[in-house]
């Protein structure tokens, strides 16, 4: 697969992969409102990954589908970040991995509005105002539970440290990124990083929570190595094709 | 057990359709703070265009007529016919009255 393509599943993959992540948590909200605001977020991010499935399978012109690439491909193909893939452990592990992946994303794509690739300046363009409204929404969370009762300040700051060991993987330049990059069409994860701890400090300093010092870090997502968790996710979300292949919407 | 409701207060919601158009209220919402009231106004009403402009309000804030109050505060208004500007003809073009 061409380095482009490549490049778009990194996207999309991501928001597929946190889109049924959040999926999972429809109707287990803490209340309707916050878990119509949750499966919003869902929906957006759905929407965004499947735009750009179609669009590989359309670039790749070998047949297949944009639903092929999400049902029938297997789990060393999926090149999205490991954090996405984490568990719904507890409303704040939720939000935090959230608000990790809204500043992500409202820095990825604000670059990505100057890729010389059309498909990926529009797609980007569309993004960032949905993802702007994303990132509002769980700044005001980690400031609500950091700055709310002793119980939400833990449990956030429980979060954050188990999560931040994942977060550098956001911005691993692997040969695809470099490759975009030179290209003119991707973005330079240096700069989206240094913007990213920028944003998360100055959330976090108001919000009485703290960033870990701790630098170990774990990676391999988007080489296609991934956690057990997202194993069990795929077997869930390809069951039917899986079982049925022939079967139709 | 104790029954304790955990979903914040109530608010009102306000949409405005279009600029310079009036705001419409639209429902309610359960929120904890100023901004988690617009967020979940925005997620529960506005998601599909609906919408230029949004207020919520606290529902405790709303000053309304108490139902045993509406008998004498609207009624004497029916029979004066002359209130109602139904004898003049509208402007053409007139798009917003």
């Amino acid at each position: 697969m061409e380095a482009k393509l490549k490049y778009y599943l990194q996207i999309a993959d991501n928001a597929l992969i946190l889109s049924h992540r959040l999926s999972e948590y429809c109707s287990k909200g803490p209340f309707l409102e916050e878990d119509l605001a949750n499966t919003n977020v869902a929906l957006d991010l759905i929407g965004l990954a499947e735009s750009m499935y179609i669009e590989v399978a359309r670039q790749e012109n070998e047949g297949r589908t944009g639903d092929d690439i999400v049902y029938r491909r297997k789990e060393t193909d999926f090149l999205n970040v490991i954090l996405v893939e984490m568990p719904n452990d507890d409303f704040a592990h939720i939000m935090v991995r959230q608000f990790f992946t809204d500043v992500f994303h409202q820095q990825f794509f604000s670059e990505l509005r100057n890729s010389k690739d059309e498909f990926l300046m529009g797609i980007a363009h569309k993004s960032i105002k949905e993802v702007l409204y994303h990132l509002k929404r769980s700044s005001e969370w980690m400031f609500r539970l950091g700055k709310g009762t002793v119980e939400a300040q833990e449990k956030a700051q429980v979060a954050i440290n188990k999560y931040w060991k994942y977060t550098h993987e956001f911005f691993l330049e692997n040969d695809t990124d470099s490759e975009m990059l030179k290209a003119g069409i991707g973005v330079d994860l240096s700069l989206i990083k240094k913007n990213w701890l920028a944003k998360v400090e100055e959330i976090f300093t108001m919000s009485n929570l703290t960033i870990p010092t701790n630098d170990f870090t774990i990676e391999g997502g988007k080489q296609g190595y991934h956690s057990e968790n997202l194993g069990y996710i795929l077997t869930e979300m390809q069951f039917l094709p899986s079982k049925y292949p022939d079967a139709i919407w | 057990m104790e029954n304790k409701d955990t979903q914040g207060e109530l608010w009102e919601v306000f949409i405005q359709s279009k600029a310079g158009q009036s705001f419409k209220h639209a429902g309610s919402i359960h929120a904890y703070d100023r901004e988690m009231a617009i967020d979940n106004a925005r997620d529960t009403y506005t998601r599909r265009g609906e919408g230029t402009g949004l207020w919520v309000v606290k529902s405790k804030e709303i000053v309304a007529v108490s139902p045993s109050e509406e008998g004498y505060f609207f009624d004497p208004s029916n029979d004066k016919v002359y209130r109602h500007p139904t004898f003049y003809e509208m402007p053409e073009g007139l798009k917003n009255m």
